[in-house]
């Protein structure tokens, strides 16, 4: 029996550009389960990254419903929002998005110390993070000492370390040549055989391949669903 | 509260990595509570010697004098106390141990063998004067009363006049040239702590009568008396007695005012004091007016730090940092930089007030208040709020989709 993880419904999210309303997302119906691989594709502006944004709670749809984990996300004040990001979501970018002054150990912490994790813990689970992404050797390192697929490697470690339901990946290789892209995909393949979820946002199609369930969408509509496991097409 | 003296980390790791920057931000505080404390320091040294002068004289001591509101001055009103006066104090008023004449005159040239000073003023007095003031001869003698009955032309010269006129170690004996006259120097009185930094010293002192003969009717214009009361509990009495005689004999009407003052040494020293208050609030009030200048300083730098770690501050939203947390951080970094230039600040402050004391020989002791510590932490602290509010909540409320795609 997997679990529903992510329910979307009727989801929109319109913008008003002087006169004109932009519609990004326009009625997203989605369901995502517990431990599945799924890819988002489209061409840009195509609003998977206003999807992206709003199934990561740093945006709110205009209209619909979204459930995460549970979690009614309508409704929520903007500090329980954050602790939602803080719990439930990991977050891995382009470009990494590592704090420059902060080692790889000091970066995989900061979400442990919003989550209000003692000193101690903080330590124990960020380098057990580090070590599941094989950068235990490298905790003192600033991110301009390491390469960029190390440094995504540390940021895979921050997104894991505070065991979130959900780990977004927004063009995750899309900074990387292609032996590291293999390297990192092995280790979503690897968290994935963990039991974890994950959601790539991506417009290559070789990594969309690589998912298990692959999502397309078009002027803010989900044209294409693969391997649907319950949610609307 | 963990997560909070989290904020506080970041903020000062924030700070050591534009270490430079840190510091020339904080200049206008630094410049601001640096002044403080001078100032604060100075004017404390200042008030120490002033109040240790004025105990001197006694409590039970009345000083009378002429007095006229400026505005009649400026119309060529004149007020005046006489001889006779003096002598109808000394005859009706009960309770008084001693009551001597002192007349004050600004200010004079005096010369011997070639060399020439001006005096700041010169006294006309009697014996007892030198045991009023608790102010006593170094060398030589103080006048006694036949000084006085013969108007002998001696003068008592101050502490300073021998060094500049080049007189011998024991100026007594010598003969100085004053306005035209000759005197001879009966004795040299000692060193008089100084009043706002000016030396006391530079004058001389003669009998009374000699005095008055030299300015003639001018001398009832500048003439003083000193009045000490047996009793402390009879000032009051004394005080109310003088006051009855003098306008009676200077025949003032009922609704007139005195033309002349009574001041005990209280009051003297309150006068001094009000001075020195008043002095302290308009420099305070200008380094007030730097510290807000250095606030906006801080605010500016802290504005472009913002700015700068905009993507920061979207990457701490994402990971789960709410408002508050990044809010605190901010704020957490301007009261730190305020505080780091209130400290740096106190000690320059402490070393220029030490550095004033030290060419100052008058001042006696360099001492910072501890309310001025505190004040100026405390108010750099304020400022540190005040001005790191803007840029904090500016910090909080970025929205994190704009703060992450920032370049």
């Amino acid at each position: 029996m997997t679990a529903e993880i992510i329910r979307l419904e009727g989801v929109s999210r319109h913008y008003q550009m002087g006169d004109e309303t932009i519609r990004a997302l326009d009625g997203v119906d989605l369901s995502i389960f517990r431990n599945e691989y799924v890819a988002v594709i489209g061409a840009s502006g195509s609003g998977k990254s206003t999807l992206m944004n709003i199934l990561g709670c740093l945006d709110r749809p205009s209209g619909g419903l979204y459930r995460l984990n549970d979690t009614e996300v309508e409704g929520l004040s903007d500090s329980e929002l954050s602790a939602v990001r803080n719990k439930e979501i990991g977050f891995i970018f382009q470009s990494f998005n590592l704090l420059p002054r902060a080692t790889a150990l000091q970066n995989v912490i900061q979400p442990l110390i919003y989550a209000g994790m003692s000193r101690h813990e903080r330590r124990e689970r960020a380098m057990a993070a580090l070590k599941q992404v094989g950068l235990e050797k490298r905790e003192g390192h600033l991110p301009n000492q390491l390469s960029g697929g190390q440094r995504q490697r540390v940021a895979i470690a921050r997104a894991l370390v505070t065991n979130p339901a959900i780990i977004l990946a927004d063009e995750p290789t899309g900074n990387l040549d292609s032996s590291t892209t293999a390297e990192i995909m092995a280790l979503f393949d690897k968290l994935i055989e963990s039991g974890q979820t994950i959601i790539i946002v991506t417009h290559e199609p070789e990594i969309a391949d690589h998912c298990r369930r692959v999502i397309t969408i078009s002027d803010g509509r989900i044209v294409g669903d693969t391997g649907s496991k319950g949610g609307a097409a | 509260m963990n997560r909070y003296l989290e904020s506080l980390a970041l903020a000062l790791s924030a700070l050591k990595a534009n270490l430079l920057r840190s510091i020339l931000t904080t200049l206008g505080i630094i410049v601001g509570v640096a002044s403080v404390i001078t100032v604060v320091s100075v004017m404390q040294g200042f008030t120490d010697s002033i109040t240790k002068q004025f105990e001197n004289m006694g409590s039970n001591t009345l000083l009378i004098k002429p007095y006229v509101p400026f505005k009649e001055r400026i119309v060529g009103k004149r007020a005046r106390l006489t001889i006779s006066d003096y002598e109808a104090i000394s005859r009706a008023v009960d309770g008084i141990d001693m009551i001597i004449p002192v007349v004050f005159q600004a200010p004079g040239q005096l010369r011997y063998k070639g060399e020439q000073t001006s005096l700041q003023y010169y006294i006309g007095t009697v014996a007892g004067y030198d045991e009023l003031n608790n102010f006593y001869p170094q060398k030589g003698r103080f006048l006694i009363p036949s000084d006085d009955t013969y108007r002998r032309r001696v003068v008592v010269l101050g502490a300073d006049i021998r060094k500049d006129l080049k007189l011998p170690a024991d100026p007594a004996g010598e003969y100085v040239e004053f306005n035209g006259q000759w005197y001879k120097v009966v004795g040299e009185m000692e060193q008089q702590d100084s009043t706002l930094g000016f030396s006391q010293d530079n004058m001389l002192i003669m009998p009374f009568q000699t005095a008055v003969a030299l300015l003639r009717d001018k001398a009832s214009e500048n003439m003083q008396f000193m009045i000490r009361v047996k009793n402390v509990d009879e000032v009051p009495r004394v005080h109310d007695q003088v006051s009855r005689l003098l306008r009676k004999r200077h025949h003032i009407g009922k609704r007139d005012t005195d033309d002349f003052r009574i001041e005990t040494s209280e009051q003297i020293k309150e006068r001094f004091e009000s001075i020195l208050d008043a002095m302290t609030y308009v420099v305070a009030a200008i380094v007030g007016i730097s510290l807000v200048v250095g606030g906006i300083g801080i605010m500016n730098i802290m504005l472009v730090s913002v700015t700068e770690r905009t993507r920061e501050i979207g990457i701490c939203k994402a990971l789960g940092a709410t408002r508050a947390d990044i809010l605190i951080q901010f704020l957490a970094e301007a009261v730190i930089l305020c505080l780091l230039g209130g400290v740096i600040g106190i000690a320059i402050g402490y070393g220029l007030g030490a550095l004033v004391g030290a060419l100052v020989p008058t001042i006696p002791e360099i001492v910072v208040p501890v309310w001025a510590i505190l004040l100026s932490l405390g108010f750099s602290s304020l400022i540190g709020i005040l001005f790191g509010i803007v840029p904090a909540s500016k910090a909080a409320n970025l929205d994190p989709i704009v703060a992450l795609h920032y370049e």
